[in-house]
């Protein structure tokens, strides 16, 4: 499903944030990306989501060469990727039901089908009784929920997750995670990025590491392993 | 439309139109697919949400949204007012045709059939289209009539004013008029040849520079319009940088995030044109009282027109137009500065 092919991320300051990564993720699989901060985890993201170009090297997504997209085709790229961001990113101006929406209205979704999905979405992370809250007034934990709820409601075949754990606690984290392996569980993608290690080594996945710009391990790890 | 080639789970689904949420929820990677009849509802449903909306948001800063509405109606009425007063100009002289005509003043020794001679003579001449004689006679009445000096000349005594022949050229190029003139001068019956032309000349070419001023002051003044509108909406843009950028990463294409904001444009385009044409429409409402009493001192009926429905179609259409270039450079050049890598 993606395939990152040598791939060299330099940056116009000269820093180099991935240096000849190649890795192999296959359909429905489910994976963390881990590695201290500035290892290259948001680039490898970034580059995935198609913020960023490779310098070097090709991604493909079901088989479609990430790097080589013209500006116009990424929006229904990225129509394809549900993408989950470590400060959520809603939009305070509306209500959760607007915010869950958005990714539908873009994609030109009729309004019946729009209101049926996003309650779908919103049924699956638990909030459906606040659809009509503004999400400032919603906790941490369900503001991330929220997040999840518009990455999904496109019925992505990927989901990407950059630090979705970061500012929560312990059991809200589990959740979080819990709900990314049901979403795994009916054949979604996912890649999550996170530093959580002790929560990672819990969920028994493939990990992946970076430091410093290189993968550095690849593989389930049985104890410690994977965690320099 | 994507086609679903790609997960084998979901080829079972997307055949069966009872699918509904529960069964797609069962599959999980189904690729979201809208028919084309939905994005083009969508589409139409979406231009006009953000057509309200850019309203809505217009009019909820009233005051800032009336002073750059106020800014592009002066800058826009100012080239129109010209434009409006070049207009009411040239109605004005209308009357008098730009055709030149000499004046040939006779001697006024010249006898009579000397002078039907000469007439005669001119109407065969293939440089001359028509000839009229107004003799001192004539001319005396005339004069008196117009002028109301009557009694100041009937103490004269003898007729003071010459026999004038009223040749109308039938070529007007310069080098053909000299050398008529000059013929005409060489006559033994001439006094002296007016050519009438220098005024009229003079006024096509005032004339003209003047709608040159006002089309390239309208130029100006419109590059000072898309300014204005750039500016602002670059102050939009800022305000809703979050929304731009989570748009942008749901799959939002470029038009997608520009829509808003050439509806914003396209508002205080608009606005700011009618408000123009109201600028206009009053400044001629002022002065339409003092032009008709000038003209009315010279026995004339002549009124100014007003800016008519051509105006406020002209002026809140173009102005709309306006808006809108400068909305779609704001939002380009952010555009730009979002892309990838």
């Amino acid at each position: 499903m993606i395939t990152f092919d040598n791939v060299n991320k330099r940056y116009e300051s000269g820093q180099d944030a991935l240096v000849r990564v190649s890795l192999e993720i296959g359909r429905g699989e489910l994976v963390f990306l881990t590695g201290h901060s500035g290892a290259g985890k948001s680039t490898l993201l970034k580059l995935l989501t198609a913020i960023e170009r490779p310098t070097r090297g090709s991604i493909l997504v079901a088989g479609q060469n990430i790097g080589r997209l013209r500006n116009g085709q990424i929006p229904y790229y990225r129509r394809n990727l549900g993408i989950v961001f470590q400060n959520h990113q809603l939009l305070f101006d509306r209500s959760v039901f607007d915010n869950v929406a958005l990714p539908l209205a873009v994609a030109g979704c009729n309004r019946r089908e729009v209101g049926r999905r996003v309650r779908a979405a919103l049924d699956k992370v638990g909030l459906l009784h606040k659809e009509r809250h503004n999400p400032i007034v919603l906790s941490g934990g369900e503001q991330q929920r929220v997040g999840i709820a518009r990455a999904v409601v496109n019925k992505p075949a990927v989901l990407v997750a950059d630090e979705p754990t970061g500012n929560l606690d312990p059991q809200l984290s589990a959740e979080i995670m819990r709900l990314f392996a049901d979403f795994n569980a009916v054949g979604v993608t996912v890649l999550v990025a996170s530093h959580d290690l002790e929560l990672i080594a819990r969920m028994r996945q493939r990990v992946l590491t970076l430091q410093a710009g290189q993968l550095i391990y690849d593989g389930i790890p049985a104890r410690e392993a994977a965690y320099p | 439309m994507k086609q679903p080639t790609r997960n084998p789970a979901r080829g079972a689904v997307a055949r069966s139109p009872s699918a509904d949420a529960r069964v797609q929820r069962a599959a999980g990677a189904v690729t979201a697919r809208t028919r084309l009849s939905d994005r083009w509802h969508s589409w139409l449903g979406h231009h006009r949400e953000m057509a309200a909306e850019a309203l809505r948001r217009f009019l909820a800063t009233p005051m800032a949204s009336a002073m750059t509405a106020l800014v592009i109606a002066i800058a826009l009425a100012l080239p129109a007012s010209l434009q409006l007063g070049m207009g009411n100009f040239q109605r004005a002289v209308a009357g008098w045709d730009g055709q030149p005509q000499l004046s040939v003043f006779l001697n006024r020794s010249a006898r009579e059939s000397a002078v039907e001679r000469f007439t005669e003579e001119l109407r065969g001449d293939s440089a001359v289209a028509e000839v009229s004689y107004i003799s001192p006679e004539q001319a005396l009445a005339e004069f008196q009539q117009s002028s109301g000096l009557g009694d100041a000349l009937a103490g004269l005594g003898a007729n003071p004013l010459p026999g004038v022949l009223l040749v109308r050229p039938a070529r007007v190029a310069e080098a053909e008029l000299e050398q008529l003139t000059s013929r005409l001068r060489e006559s033994a019956l001439t006094d002296s040849v007016v050519l009438d032309m220098a005024w009229v000349q003079r006024l096509a070419r005032l004339t003209e520079l003047g709608q040159r001023i006002s089309l390239g002051l309208g130029l100006l003044l419109a590059l000072g319009v898309i300014l204005v509108v750039v500016n602002t909406i670059r102050l939009h843009i800022e305000n809703r940088r979050d929304e731009i950028l989570v748009v942008k990463l749901v799959g939002g294409t470029d038009a997608f995030v520009r829509r808003p904001f050439l509806y914003s444009g396209l508002w205080y385009g608009l606005f700011g044109g009618l408000l123009a044409w109201l600028l206009v429409a009053v400044g001629v409402g002022l002065l339409s009282g003092p032009v008709a009493g000038l003209a009315s001192s010279y026995g004339s009926g002549y009124a100014l027109q007003g800016p008519g429905p051509a105006y406020l179609l002209g002026l809140g259409g173009g102005a709309a137009l306006l808006g809108l270039c400068g909305a779609w450079v704001a939002v380009a050049r952010h555009l730009r500065a979002i892309e990838p890598r």
